[in-house]
């Protein structure tokens, strides 16, 4: 086992993917010879060679499509688009092309490609640095959507994607590259050398996509989240001494429904939490989830925690920021409901 | 040559890498003056070398020769010293601001002030800007007040923008200045559009471009080319071509086409390459498109063949992708130099006007920081209002967001 950061995980996830499959390749913008401006892929390129790893045009259309097409001819491509709001130029590649390819042709052709993104907000990166396109993704069919939430899950989830036969979304939360985030902006970064799941092991393994975790075992309230909120939530339950069980959701297409449930069936209340705008997004779709399958176990209407339905504000970050303020009076709310 | 029957991937590289001699023997500069100047209602195809050579007036002495050089007075020449030397000290002070927390992040320009400068004095009042990050010369050779800039930057009270938008993401209507994004190229097309809409119209404006050499990948540019080609808009689409985009060297995305420019001729629109780091050339290539496009001859594109002297951003080191002394071996030198020499040859300007005028723009930057930092840093003074997140998302603010600003207590 190794000490690593999520940056070094998801390094390595690629490193050993690469190393095992020779039809792994790496690519996006400053992704080869410079490794990336979160240096996710260092030292790719000088290890595989520079048709294994590479730099990209700035064209995000260009590198999903022609990440399809190397999938088509059996490469298993596994790309950076430098921030996830860099991914609209290739919305259409991705929802009407990569996510349809294995439907509209009967499986003659499939689409194993990985597009990994750096999410959220958290650094100061204004409207175009600090979205959370999630619910975009799952809104599509044919996308498997996973965020993972620390560095062994992210090493491990990522590889998974790799080896996966469909389009896997893989959105890296970029707050919690360097170490546990729980919203207290105001102290000292605790890094993920100080955190049992920055312990990874160096070399293969996988974590199922489609299997949540429960990440604190609680009696009064389910939390549901995924990424840096999970961390938010943790804190929120220490707080306001809620006994929240927090569910880290890890991917959320395909979802975990059995876990959800099960958890909501013992605490009779649920708060969704989730760093994305409210409207629309994908609390939304849990909310539904459980008013179906967990109607009669509830005891208060489903809570959602969310950013606000505005662009990601520069300056006002924090107020925007779902943090452990938010989302323990949302806790407090459910349980006086 | 290898196997005939085996493919092979080609993946261009830069010159050199960090360690390597900086070698940049690869550009070919053109003796100044040597290149021609066409009639502004030439046709595209008889011009299309200039799409492969540089436009050059300052010569290595510092005169201005060649048939692109004599239309600048000294005082047109002495205001535009001005306005590079004012962005240069700007850059300076901002980038120390940065370091000192007092803003998240900056861009500068340093190397690249001729650029947007020089292309100001080459549009009226009422011409539309669509910019990228890297053409605050724009506003300040309109000049647009430096401290409006700085309480953008601080993200203070006073705030144009009430903090909503990152730092040097200005916005000016009035100063012909598009609102930037922090995507890449989107504004690129938008100029085209806005461009149809004045010759819609029958109105005399314009629109210029904005664009950097990495981002002309993107769909957007050559979506770009097709509208301004097809509808003969009347927009200057400018290519800065600073050789890096953040880690990634200028062949990268421009591939086998020899040059930028060259992009222009597929689509029959007149595409020059200019010196980026000589103010009269860039303006004199300006003025050339500028006039194009105000006589309904439709759209130019401009290369300006530049440096970029600093880091992409205060998030970035270019030291771990390019050698630490390329800057100082880039031919074309530097801007502020080049002009100042021209301008003592002309008997306009001498060292000690220049040192005085050094400590005077340095002078009037910090007071214009002072009086900036007297409304606020981005962690420390007055701010803008929690109730500004809420406030324009739409004209009238619907009731659920109404809900969410009375849930954050505003």
């Amino acid at each position: 086992m190794a000490r690593m950061t999520m940056i070094e995980a998801v390094r390595s996830a690629m490193d050993v993917s690469m190393g095992r499959d020779d039809n792994v390749v790496v690519f996006g913008e400053d992704v080869g010879y410079f490794g990336g401006v979160f240096r996710c892929t260092q030292g790719l390129q000088a290890k595989y060679g520079k048709t294994r790893c590479f730099d990209a045009p700035i064209s995000e259309s260009g590198i999903v499509g022609t990440a399809i097409g190397m999938a088509a001819y059996g490469l298993k491509p596994c790309v950076e688009i430098q921030f996830a709001d860099y991914m609209y130029p290739a919305y259409d590649q991705i929802t009407q092309e990569a996510a349809r390819i294995r439907y509209r042709s009967n499986g003659d052709f499939t689409c194993p490609i990985v597009l990994r993104m750096p999410t959220g907000g958290g650094i100061f990166g204004g409207q175009t640095h600090s979205q959370s396109p999630e619910a975009l993704f799952t809104h599509v069919c044919g996308l498997k959507v996973v965020v993972p939430s620390n560095p062994y899950d992210a090493k491990g989830l990522l590889i998974a994607s790799i080896e996966d036969p469909d389009p896997v979304m893989f959105l890296e939360p970029k707050r919690l590259y360097n170490g546990p985030f729980d919203g207290h902006h105001d102290r000292p970064v605790i890094p993920w050398s100080k955190h049992d799941l920055g312990e990874v092991p160096e070399g293969h393994y996988t974590i199922p996509i489609g299997k949540a975790e429960v990440r604190r075992k609680g009696s009064a309230v389910t939390v549901v989240a995924y990424g840096t909120m999970v961390h938010v939530a943790l804190a929120a339950a220490e707080e306001t001494g809620i006994d929240a069980e927090v569910i880290d959701l890890r991917s959320l297409l395909p979802l975990d429904l059995d876990a959800i449930v099960q958890s909501i069936e013992k605490t009779g209340r649920c708060v969704v939490v989730h760093e994305a705008t409210l409207t629309s997004g994908f609390g939304g779709e849990i909310a539904s989830l459980v008013q179906e399958h967990c109607f009669y176990h509830l005891e208060a209407p489903v809570v959602r925690v969310a950013g606000w339905d505005t662009p990601y504000p520069h300056a006002q970050e924090w107020d925007y920021f779902p943090g452990p303020a938010r989302v323990g009076r949302a806790l407090v709310e459910v349980m006086e409901a | 040559m290898s196997d005939p029957d085996r493919l092979s991937l080609h993946v261009p590289e830069p010159a050199v890498r960090p360690g390597g001699e900086p070698d940049f023997s690869n550009v070919k500069i053109p003796k100044a003056g040597s290149v021609p100047r066409p009639e502004i209602d030439v046709a595209p195809e008889a011009i299309r070398d200039l799409a492969y050579s540089i436009i050059r007036v300052l010569n290595r002495d510092g005169e201005a020769v060649g048939p692109w050089a004599g239309l600048l007075s000294d005082d047109e020449l002495l205001a535009g010293l001005r306005h590079m030397m004012m962005l240069r000290a700007f850059d300076a002070r901002m980038v120390m601001t940065q370091r000192q927390g007092k803003t998240s992040f900056y861009m500068q320009h340093l190397g690249e002030e001729a650029v947007s400068c020089a292309f100001r004095k080459a549009l009226n009042k009422g011409d539309m800007n669509f910019p990228t990050y890297r053409q605050a010369g724009l506003l300040i050779a309109d000049e647009y007040p430096m401290v409006e800039m700085m309480n953008q930057i601080f993200s203070n009270e006073s705030d144009p923008l009430r903090g909503r938008q990152l730092p040097i993401m200005y916005s000016s209507k009035e100063h012909g200045f598009f609102t930037i994004s922090g995507n890449l190229a989107t504004q690129y097309v938008q100029a085209v559009g806005w461009a149809m809409a004045s010759a819609i119209k029958n109105d005399t404006k314009i629109a210029a471009a904005w664009i950097g050499d990495g981002s002309t990948a993107e769909s957007d540019f050559h979506s770009a080319l097709v509208f301004a080609s097809t509808y003969k808009a009347p927009v200057i689409l400018n290519i800065v071509n600073n050789q890096w985009a953040i880690s990634t060297f200028q062949g990268i995305a421009r591939g086998g086409s020899g040059t930028f420019a060259a992009r222009g001729l597929g689509f029959g629109i007149p595409a020059l390459r200019v010196d980026g780091n000589d103010y009269l050339a860039v303006y004199a290539v300006a003025k050339w498109a500028a006039e194009r496009a105000r006589r309904n001859l439709g759209p130019t594109l401009i290369e300006y063949v530049t440096y970029r002297v600093g880091a992409h951003s205060t998030s970035d080191d270019p030291s771990a992708y390019r050698p630490k002394t390329e800057s100082e071996a880039w031919p074309l030198g530097d801007p502020v130099l080049r002009l100042k020499k021209h301008l003592i040859l002309r008997g306009a300007w001498s060292e000690e006007r220049h040192t005085q005028a050094e400590a005077e723009i340095v002078d009037a930057v910090i007071q214009a920081q002072k009086q900036a930092e007297g409304h606020g840093t981005l962690h420390a003074g007055g701010k803008p209002s929690v109730r500004d997140i809420f406030e324009g998302v739409y004209a009238e603010m619907p009731p659920h967001i109404r809900r969410q600003r009375q849930k954050a207590g505003y």
